[in-house]
């Protein structure tokens, strides 16, 4: 077991023979030469990689998995982010670096801003997570997930290590923004959705929404700071049974628990959260920022444990078998856990 | 509401949904391959039921559940 120190300095103390986890990837892989890492196929870190390539932040954005525009309302202006990739706006590289971008744009002052919306155009939903298809392709392209040797299980938490800390420094980015920001969901919120919409100050949903994450029955936890910004947010008993079942939850439940502010009819998801964007614009921006610095704490030191823990889990052939029997499965709800 | 009612009512929703006619569907008849509907839909029907009979249905009671029949099984405990 880890111990944990006052002051997080003896938070890594492993117990040698200890199965080799996400912060030992980490560690031995920014110490390995170049030559080494070439022969043991770890690619480089993701520090020592060339950063994103974010383009010049701008007020209006048209990309393959997000678009953003700024729009006026009776008071300011509001940004509004549509997601529009097909199926369900599933989060693979493609909606990484788009939303690297936005997380960009809203650093740089979002426009002038004073409220976001995100919401997705797509009629299956919000966002149905993260792309496992794609996750699995990569995986599978780059390493001998077969053998799971202790090399590949290095190699592996490496890459995924590299995915999960862009995500989470983009999430950080749209949950600590200085300005109003809401989520407006129908459909599937799951997995990296949920996690996704869960960053918005701020959540209206259409009766047709249904929130889950169904990740344990991939062998996993939640890897995108969800379970983190939920507990921040809920009580620990609503966190343990959407985890533990894996169960999804509809809008009008998810408002008795106080997920949701508002629960509206389908179709009208965007005209709500632009009155509430268009309400959030009259207030003084610094009073704004202020009240959501203090109501809404990041929950640092859990979101750095979450993606310690999921990155170790996602190199456990517990995964690899569950990814592999989702992506090959025929049956029509391979959503139902 | 008895049973009869209810897996009569339950026809009349999917079929709704779906857009089919509700003559057409059975109480065994497996609506998966009847109505043609992948998992999205199903969830869609999910919320549905829900909403019409004020209940929630925990998604892993429906695990093996593709009849009316046995949809009625899972909510009329919670009616």
């Amino acid at each position: 077991m880890s111990g944990q120190g006052p002051n997080g300095w003896t938070r890594n103390i492993v117990p040698l023979g200890t199965r080799i986890g996400a912060w030992q990837a980490r560690l031995v892989a920014r110490r390995l030469s170049r030559a080494m890492r070439e022969r043991l196929g770890v690619p480089a870190p993701m520090a020592a990689r060339p950063a994103v390539r974010v383009a010049a932040p701008s007020a209006s954005f048209e990309g393959r998995a997000l678009s953003w525009k700024l729009v006026d309302n009776a008071v300011a202006q509001h940004l509004e982010v549509t997601l529009h990739r097909e199926p369900c706006n599933e989060i693979g590289t493609t909606a990484l670096g788009e939303l690297e971008q936005l997380a960009a744009f809203v650093r740089a002052g979002a426009g002038g801003a004073r409220a976001l919306i995100l919401h997705s155009n797509r009629k299956r939903g919000f966002c149905a997570g993260a792309d496992l298809r794609e996750l699995h392709g990569a995986l599978v392209a780059k390493y001998d997930v077969g053998g799971r040797g202790a090399r590949t299980r290095l190699a592996i938490a490496h890459e995924v290590r590299g995915f999960i800390d862009r995500i989470h420094a983009a999430f950080d980015v749209l949950d600590t923004a200085p300005l109003t920001t809401v989520a407006a969901t129908h459909g599937f919120v799951f997995g990296g959705g949920f996690e996704l919409a869960l960053t918005c100050d701020v959540i209206v949903a259409e009766k047709s929404t249904r929130f889950a994450f169904p990740e344990l029955r991939l062998g996993l936890v939640p890897g995108f700071g969800g379970i983190p910004r939920l507990r921040r947010d809920l009580g620990n008993a609503v966190v343990r049974d959407l985890l533990l079942t894996g169960r999804s939850i509809a809008a009008k439940r998810a408002h008795e628990v106080g997920l949701v502010s508002q629960v509206v009819a389908r179709g009208e998801g965007l005209n709500v959260a632009r009155k509430v964007a268009e309400q959030a614009s009259r207030f003084d921006p610094e009073t704004t920022a202020l009240a959501k610095r203090f109501t809404k704490p990041l929950p640092r030191e859990e979101l750095a444990r979450e993606k310690d823990l999921f990155v170790e889990m996602m190199a456990s052939p517990i995964v690899e078998k569950a990814l592999e029997k989702f992506v090959e499965s025929k049956d029509v709800r391979p959503y139902l856990p | 509401m008895n049973r009869d009612d209810l897996i009569q009512k339950l026809i009349e929703l999917a079929a709704k949904r779906f857009g089919r006619d509700a003559s057409a569907l059975k109480a065994d008849d497996d609506f998966f391959e009847k109505l043609g509907i992948d998992s999205f839909q199903a969830m869609e029907l999910m919320t549905d039921l829900e909403e019409e009979f004020d209940v929630e249905i925990p998604d892993y009671e429906l695990q093996g559940v593709n009849t009316f029949l046995k949809l009625a099984d899972v909510i009329e405990p919670r009616l």
